[in-house]
């Protein structure tokens, strides 16, 4: 029987009054700051680029687009933090200033991946059975692709740039929200919480605005953070294979391209922009996860 | 019998979580062949003191204790690894809820079987034969069959008797049963409680624990009474049920709604501000029962032809079961609700008590047959039709928390309901908020808070101050109380009859408590298996019961439920 003992470090409930030990209420204390670090560590890194996508020039005076041949290829130090690139810009100006367009992206790619999942996620949990049958449809055919192939399709119909790689990822990301938002309506509907707004008296379009939506929104605001950090890397994957902002443009994607040719002479072209995309993704989703943790029920 | 060593002795047992005491100073014995029944209302430490008896506390708990001798050997500083070798052979424990206690994805017989091969050498065949014997010892019929079934095949009753066999199968010193019937039906609660009666001849000792004093009334021989985390009441069980000593376990006791007739409180009555500062409750006797005040209720006795507010005729509702069958939830059924009346619904789980209220309450349309609300079309019409009549039919529910929309507090959630009306004035809100809140007995402070950090009490209330926003006729009351302690039932029965007289309010009364439906009802409807197999006015029906059924779950009540 004794080698079905789980090796668990069994805490003795029945304790005799003379062994009894208090817990120390320091090591509690301690564990509750140590449980907030990873937080407090990403809001700050969220914060620093969200500062230097609305105010680049506070933190980088210097203008991420003044070439200086003689100073190409300088590697990080005194003169340029993170060094400079092959025309001797400065790398850490250009992340700055880079951060506007890269957050931009992002964000504008998770709001119309949001809008557009809200209302394929309305129309199929709200709308009935024939329609939720169809968009369900639609819905597994865009999961059955690739994401990345699909944004490339788009802009290979659409053409390369900007405004395309932000609809481009948009799209991309729809598939995932619209499914989870109709989950939570469907969940909603039938819950006693509507019930009780129909006995109240309620039309189906104010039990949807006041009670569905609101509450099937929350935890997929929550997601959306998460969606944030990976619209950010998937529109600087595109972005790197060159179809996003053209190249000298400080956009992090691009840089990371354009230093590619140079790894071996100069790392730190690609290193840094390469360190803020990974640094704003994994902040963006710490943060989601513990406001995961701490949201409503 | 009770002359031996006792199996099981607690001296002043401490158990706090946190620095917080859960249970302070307890202290009792069992003997052999003798059920010690814990009676206590949710929070009284009753199930922390069942469990630390077996080392089952929990993480984070710190137990003190004196003296804890269990099945004869002295368990204070037992490892969690000897404590397995005491539980399920000498110790058995039978919890509330049967279906998360066994495992899902095997047979009832491996189940019992494993409680023997761990703590002995039977063989296989032997093994067998025991697991048949344990089968039919509980009362499952076929066991063959059973054994050969998983948890998920049987009913609750079922389970609960698989359970008792798997506690059991070692022949226990001392069994420890923990709500063993509370999530069961009364025919079915009765009869399994029967049955752990009967394995005290074995010689057993029993410690039952339960919410109830009803329920344990007819199986133990002594009852503790626990508030708090202290025994506040011990002693033989005639003794703490006809003459209790303590406050506390007379106030349980009053609040128990069998035997007490229509609107005679059940709580103490300075609890809510509704009765003290509004007008004084009118308090009818049994006597003029029926002379309910409000305008309503005068009309509805003065004469026959009086126009009942709720009516149904026929009602039939199937819903679709997997493959070709239909389950019959509901099936030509009739009732007529007269204003300022209560018309109670009682039946067991699965009878077509809830179906039936969705019904009236137009959330979902009957297959045949049709309700009619004062008189006019109600299920016939559609939902357009019926939404700007809904304000005369008000609803409360069994769970209120899970009605509320989390995101409102409680003044919010109040608004949200008056705000129906276009008429309102807005600014009246505030106003009418806090006399709802009034009429409840519910604090004004409380409307800044989350429903989610009220009491379940005052969530019921709150429930029914919103049901009562539009200003409803009718309210439909789906197993109100089904999830409150007994004092805190008490109190909401006693705000229904209250509400009742003071605003004329008819009552469609759904409950699987026969002495919860026997002192709200005027008249009721016994239903079972989605068909009223009896209907009538209530004393007739509980006193001179028609139909075979009705008489089988007026005799499954505990006698204390029958109103003695």
């Amino acid at each position: 029987m004794s080698i079905l003992e789980p090796a668990l470090p069994s805490v003795d409930p029945v304790l005799n009054p003379h062994t009894a030990r208090k817990a120390r209420p320091g090591g509690t204390f301690a564990r509750q700051i140590a449980a907030h670090i990873p937080w407090v560590v990403s809001t700050a890194v969220l914060l620093f680029f969200v500062l230097a996508a609305i105010a680049p020039n506070l933190l980088a005076p210097v203008d991420p687009l003044a070439i200086n041949p003689s100073e190409a290829f300088s590697a990080p130090g005194a003169g340029h933090l993170l060094g400079t690139d092959e025309s001797g810009r400065d790398i850490y100006s250009r992340i700055v200033h880079g951060s506007r367009a890269s957050l931009l992206i992002g964000a504008a790619a998770t709001g119309i991946g949001l809008s557009l999942a809200l209302v394929l996620g309305t129309i199929a949990g709200f709308g009935g059975r024939w329609l939720d049958f169809g968009v369900g449809r639609i819905l597994e055919v865009l999961f059955a692709l690739p994401g990345l192939l699909l944004a490339l399709v788009f802009i290979a119909l659409a053409g390369p740039g900007v405004a395309t790689t932000v609809i481009a990822v948009g799209l991309t990301t729809a598939p995932g929200y619209a499914r989870m938002i109709r989950a939570q309506i469907i969940a909603l509907r039938t819950s006693p919480m509507v019930e009780a707004a129909t006995v109240l008296g309620r039309s189906r379009t104010r039990i949807l605005t006041t009670h569905i939506l609101p509450n099937a929104l929350a935890p997929i605001a929550v997601l959306a953070t998460l969606g944030l950090g990976q619209a950010i890397l998937w529109a600087a994957s595109l972005s790197f294979l060159g179809l996003g902002a053209p190249p000298p443009a400080p956009e992090w994607g691009t840089m990371l391209s354009a230093g590619r040719t140079y790894l071996v002479l100069a790392w730190w072209m690609t290193l840094f922009p390469g360190l803020a995309i990974v640094l704003v993704a994994a902040a963006a989703t710490v943060l989601s996860r513990s406001l995961k943790s701490r949201g409503p029920r | 019998m009770s002359a031996g060593e006792p199996v099981l002795r607690v001296e002043n047992l401490n158990v706090s979580f946190g620095g917080r005491n859960v249970v302070s100073g307890v202290s009792f014995t069992v003997h052999p062949g003798e059920c010690l029944a814990l009676v206590g209302e949710s929070g009284s430490g009753k199930s922390v003191t069942a469990r630390s008896l077996i080392g089952l506390a929990g993480p984070g708990s710190l137990v003190q204790v004196e003296t804890l001798d269990v099945a004869g050997r002295d368990a204070r500083n037992v490892s969690q690894r000897s404590w397995r070798a005491i539980r399920g052979k000498h110790v058995g424990l039978i919890l509330q809820d049967a279906l998360t206690s066994l495992d899902p994805l095997r047979k009832i017989g491996k189940e019992i079987d494993d409680a023997l091969r761990i703590h002995s050498g039977l063989s296989g065949a032997q093994r067998a034969a025991r697991v048949m014997e344990l089968l039919d010892t509980v009362g499952l019929d076929d066991p063959i069959r059973r054994a050969a079934q998983r948890s998920g095949e049987l009913s609750g009753g079922m389970r609960q008797r698989a359970l008792i066999a798997s506690a059991i199968a070692w022949d226990p010193q001392l069994v420890i049963a923990d709500e063993p019937t509370t999530a069961l039906d009364a025919t079915i609660a009765a009869s399994v409680m029967a049955r752990l009666g009967e394995l005290r001849q074995t010689g057993s000792g029993m410690l039952l624990i339960s919410h109830d004093l009803a329920t344990v009334a007819n199986v133990a021989d002594s009852i503790a009474v626990m508030q708090a985390g202290r025994i506040v009441e011990r002693g033989p069980k005639e003794q703490v049920l006809n003459d209790p000593q303590h406050p506390y376990t007379r106030a349980l006791l009053a609040a128990v709604p069998a035997g007490k007739p229509r609107f005679t409180r059940l709580s103490p009555a300075v609890d809510t501000p509704a009765t003290s500062s509004h007008q004084p409750a009118k308090i009818v006797s049994a006597q003029s029962e029926l002379a309910s005040p409000g305008e309503v209720a005068a009309q509805g006795e003065a004469a026959d032809v009086v126009l009942p507010v709720l009516s149904a005729r026929g009602l039939c509702k199937s819903f679709p079961l997997a493959g070709k069958a239909n389950f019959r939830a509901v099936h030509s059924v009739d009732f007529e609700l007269l204003p300022g009346r209560t018309l109670g619904v009682v039946g067991e789980s699965g009878s077509g008590k809830t179906t039936t209220a969705r019904i009236a309450l137009g959330l979902i349309k009957p297959d045949a047959g049709d309700v009619r609300l004062f008189g006019e079309p109600w299920s016939a019409v559609p939902e357009s039709g019926r939404r700007s009549r809904r304000s005369s039919l008000g609803a409360i529910y069994q769970d209120p928390l899970s009605s509320f929309d989390p995101r409102l507090s409680t003044g919010s959630l109040l608004a949200d309901a008056l705000s129906s009306g276009a008429t309102r004035n807005p600014r009246s809100h505030s106003k009418r908020i806090n006399e709802l809140l009034e009429m409840v007995g519910l604090e004004q402070d409380v409307a800044a808070r989350n429903p989610a950090r009220l009491s379940g009490g005052q969530r019921q209330r709150l429930a029914i101050a919103r049901a009562l926003a539009p200003d409803p006729r009718v309210l439909i009351c789906d197993e109100p109380v089904s999830a409150l302690d007994v004092s805190i039932q008490a109190q909401v029965l006693d705000l229904l009859d209250e509400l009742q007289q003071r605003l004329g309010l008819s009552y469609l009364f759904i409950s699987h408590d026969l002495s919860v439906i026997r002192h709200m009802s005027d008249d009721v409807l016994v239903m079972r298996s989605g068909e009223v197999v009896e209907s009538g006015a209530t004393e007739a029906v509980f006193t001179a019961p028609q139909h075979q059924y009705t008489r089988e779950l007026l005799a499954a009540a505990p006698p204390l439920l029958r109103g003695r």
